[in-house]
C-alpha cells in the first residue's frame, strides 16, 4: 500500500540521517584526534589542486606574457621600460603593509617599516621619473 | 573585504601592470601605459589596506612610511639629470632588493600576519620561497650598489679580479643551497641571517669583476633579479599581483640582457664571468696600418656639413659624459635650416644602459622619428655625405666587421666608414672602453676633431652661424 511504502521510505530516511549523524560525530572525533590534516588533504584531493600549483601556473603564464610584451617594446623606450619595471616590482610593498599594519612583533614591524619606506621611494620615484622621461618623447613638429 | 574579492583586485592590478609595459611599444601610447601602472599600484595598496584593516597606530605608521618614501622618491625623480639615469635605475634596483630582504625578515618574525603559520612552525614551502626571495633580493641589493658606484664614478669601472673568484663564488652558492635546506628544517633565525650575509657577499663578488662597458648587461640582469626576488616573496605571501609582476620584471630584464649581449656579440656567460673592458692595452704600432690621422677644425667640420645633403649623427657614451646633447640638437637645427637631411643612428649598446641615448636625445627635444636603430639605418651610411660620430668609439670600429683577429670581431657596428666623410669627435687618440685600436681613425675619409664633445659641437654651431 501507499502508506506502507511511505513508512518504509521514512524509515530508510531516518536510518540515513542517523548514519550521517554518526559519520559527522566520528568525523568530529577524528578532528579531535588530530586527523584533521588527513581530512583536509582528502578534501583537497576532491576539489583539485594545491594552491601553490595555481600560483605557479600563473607565474609561468605571466613569464610568457612578459616575454611577448617586452619584445614588442620599442628599443627607443628601453630606459623608461627599466624605470617602470622597477616601479612595478615595488608592489612588494603589499608585504611591507601587512608587516607594519597587523603584525604583533615589534621586530617584524620594524623590518616592515624599512621595506615600506624603500618600496615607496621606488614607487613614487620610478613612476614619476618614467613620466618625466616619456613626456620628453616628441614627434617632429610639422 | 572578502579574500576572494581581494584576490580578484590583485589580479586586476597585475593586468594593469601588463598594460603598462604594453604601452611602451610606442611613444604615443606610453604615457597612458604609465597611468595604467600607477593605477595598478594604487589598487594593490588600497586592497591590502582594506583586507588587513590595520589598527589606527598601524595605519599611522603606514602613512608615515609612504610619506617619507614617497617624498624622497618624488624629489629624486624631479631632480635627477637624464644623464644620471643608469645609476638611478641601479640605485632603485638595490632598494627593491633590500625591500625583499626586509619583507622576508618580517615574515619570518611574524608569520601569522602573512598567514603562513606561526613562529617555530612556518610551512616548509613558505620557507623555501622566502629564502629564495631573500637570497636573490640580497644579491640584487649589493650587486646594484656596486653597479651604482661604478656608473656614478664613485668606483673605478675597471674590473676587479680576485684570484680564485670562480671557486669562491661557487663555494658560496653551494653554501647558500645548504643553508636554505637547513633553514627549511630548523627555521633558525641565525641561519636566515647567515643566508642574508652570504648573499650580500655574493652580490658584491659577482659584479666587481665586470667592466664599465658591460654595465648595460649588468643593469638589465639586476633588473631581472629584482623581479625574481619579488616573485619569490609573492609566492610566500600567495599574492597574485606580486607573482605576476615578478614574472613580468624577471623576463623583461632577461630579454634586455639578451639584447645587450647580442649588441656586443658576447655570450651572457662571458659577460657574467667578467674581466672585459676597462683595460687600456694599447695595440702594437707595427701591424702594417698607416697610422697617420687627418685632423680637422670646427670650421672644416661646419663647412663639410653645411655643404652636405645628408648627415647622420652617431652619439655614444661620451656625449652623455660631456652633456653635449643640447649643443648637438642646435647643430642639427642649423643643418636642417640649411636644407640638410639629418638623422641619428643609435647602436644597441651605446651608453651605459638600454635606450640611454634615446632618452638624452629626447631630453634635448630631438623628435623620436629622426632617431633610428642600427638595423634600420645601417644601409643609409653609404648614401650619407657626413657621419658625425660624437662620443662613440668601439661601436664604429670597422675591425669588428673586417678583422677576424680583432677581439670584438662579429660585434654589429654602425658602418660610418661607408659615409663619404666621417667626422670623429674625440678627446684624444686613445682607444675605447674595450681597449682596442679603432682603424677608422686612419682611413682616408675620416677627419678627427680632437676636443671635448660639447665644446667642439658648440664651436661648429658658431662656425655655421658665420
Amino acid at each position: 500500500m501507499a502508506a506502507d511504502k511511505l513508512n518504509d521510505s521514512l524509515d530508510a530516511l531516518e536510518q540515513a540521517v542517523s548514519a550521517v549523524r554518526q559519520a559527522v560525530t566520528s568525523y568530529q572525533v577524528d578532528v579531535k584526534n588530530g586527523v584533521a590534516d588527513a581530512a583536509a588533504a582528502a578534501h583537497g584531493a576532491a576539489s583539485g589542486i594545491d594552491p601553490f600549483i595555481f600560483q605557479f601556473s600563473i607565474f609561468v603564464l605571466a613569464i610568457f606574457v612578459g616575454y611577448y610584451v617586452v619584445w614588442s617594446v620599442t628599443p627607443a623606450l628601453h630606459t623608461p621600460l627599466m624605470a617602470v619595471t622597477n616601479a612595478i616590482s615595488s608592489v612588494i610593498v603589499v608585504g611591507a603593509l601587512l608587516a607594519v599594519g597587523i603584525s604583533a612583533s615589534g621586530l617584524a614591524t620594524g623590518f616592515g617599516f624599512i621595506a615600506l619606506v624603500l618600496a615607496s621611494v621606488n614607487i613614487f620615484g620610478g613612476f614619476l621619473v618614467t613620466q618625466r622621461m616619456l613626456a620628453m618623447y616628441k614627434k617632429k613638429e610639422k | 573585504m572578502s579574500v576572494n574579492l581581494a584576490a580578484f583586485l590583485y589580479l586586476v592590478s597585475g593586468v594593469l601592470f601588463i598594460l603598462a609595459l604594453r604601452g611602451l611599444s610606442h611613444p604615443t601610447t606610453s604615457r597612458k601605459g604609465n597611468m595604467y601602472g600607477m593605477t595598478g599600484m594604487a589598487i594593490a595598496i588600497l586592497t591590502t589596506l582594506a583586507l588587513a584593516t590595520p589598527s589606527a597606530a598601524g595605519l599611522g605608521l603606514i602613512i608615515l612610511g609612504l610619506a617619507i618614501g614617497g617624498g624622497v622618491g618624488a624629489y629624486i625623480a624631479q631632480r635627477i639629470p637624464m644623464t644620471a639615469m643608469p645609476q638611478l635605475v641601479a640605485a632603485f634596483h638595490s632598494l627593491v632588493g633590500l625591500a625583499a630582504v626586509m619583507v622576508a625578515a618580517a615574515a619570518l618574525y611574524a608569520p601569522e600576519s602573512f598567514g603562513i603559520g606561526v613562529v617555530g612552525d612556518i610551512h616548509g614551502q613558505a620557507l623555501v620561497e622566502m629564502s629564495l626571495g631573500v637570497a636573490i633580493g640580497a644579491i640584487t641589493f649589493t650587486g646594484s650598489l656596486i653597479a651604482f658606484a661604478k656608473l656614478d664614478g664613485r668606483m673605478s669601472g675597471k674590473p676587479i679580479m680576485l684570484p680564485m673568484r670562480h671557486a669562491i663564488n661557487l663555494a658560496i652558492f653551494i653554501g647558500l643551497v645548504a643553508l636554505i635546506a637547513i633553514l627549511v628544517v630548523s627555521e633558525s633565525h641565525a641561519v636566515f641571517w647567515l643566508i642574508v650575509v652570504l648573499s650580500l657577499a655574493l652580490g658584491i663578488l659577482i659584479i666587481i669583476p665586470i667592466g664599465g662597458a658591460d654595465m648595460p648587461v649588468v643593469v638589465s640582469m639586476l633588473n631581472s633579479y629584482s623581479g625574481w626576488a619579488a616573485a619569490g616573496i609573492g609566492f610566500t605571501l600567495g599574492n597574485m599581483a606580486l607573482i605576476i609582476t615578478g614574472a613580468l620584471v624577471g623576463s623583461s630584464g632577461a630579454i634586455l640582457s639578451y639584447i645587450m649581449c647580442k649588441g656586443m656579440n658576447r655570450s651572457f656567460i662571458s659577460v657574467i664571468l667578467g674581466g672585459f673592458g676597462g683595460e687600456t692595452a694599447a695595440a702594437g704600432g707595427d701591424d702594417g696600418i698607416d697610422r697617420t690621422v687627418k685632423q680637422g677644425s670646427a670650421d672644416d667640420a661646419a663647412f663639410l656639413m653645411m655643404n652636405a645633403s645628408k648627415v647622420i649623427i652617431v652619439p655614444g657614451y661620451g656625449m652623455a659624459v660631456a652633456q653635449a646633447q643640447h649643443a648637438l640638437r642646435e647643430m642639427a637645427d642649423k643643418l636642417k635650416e640649411a636644407g640638410v637631411e639629418v638623422k641619428y643612428a643609435i647602436h644597441p649598446v651605446a651608453g651605459r644602459m638600454p635606450g640611454h641615448m634615446n632618452v638624452l636625445l629626447a631630453e634635448a627635444n630631438v623628435p623620436y622619428d629622426e632617431v633610428f636603430e642600427l638595423e634600420d639605418i645601417n644601409s643609409e651610411f653609404a648614401q650619407a655625405d657626413v657621419a658625425y660620430v660624437i662620443g662613440a668609439n668601439d661601436v664604429t670600429n670597422p675591425s669588428a666587421r673586417d678583422d677576424k683577429s680583432s677581439p670584438i670581431y662579429g660585434m654589429p657596428i654602425l658602418d660610418v666608414d661607408k659615409a663619404k666623410t666621417c667626422l670623429f669627435v674625440k678627446r684624444s687618440l686613445g682607444s675605447g672602453y674595450a681597449g682596442i685600436d679603432n682603424t677608422l681613425f686612419y682611413k682616408d675619409g675620416t677627419m678627427m676633431l680632437l676636443g671635448d664633445a660639447k665644446k667642439m659641437t658648440e664651436e661648429i654651431v658658431k662656425a655655421m652661424e658665420e
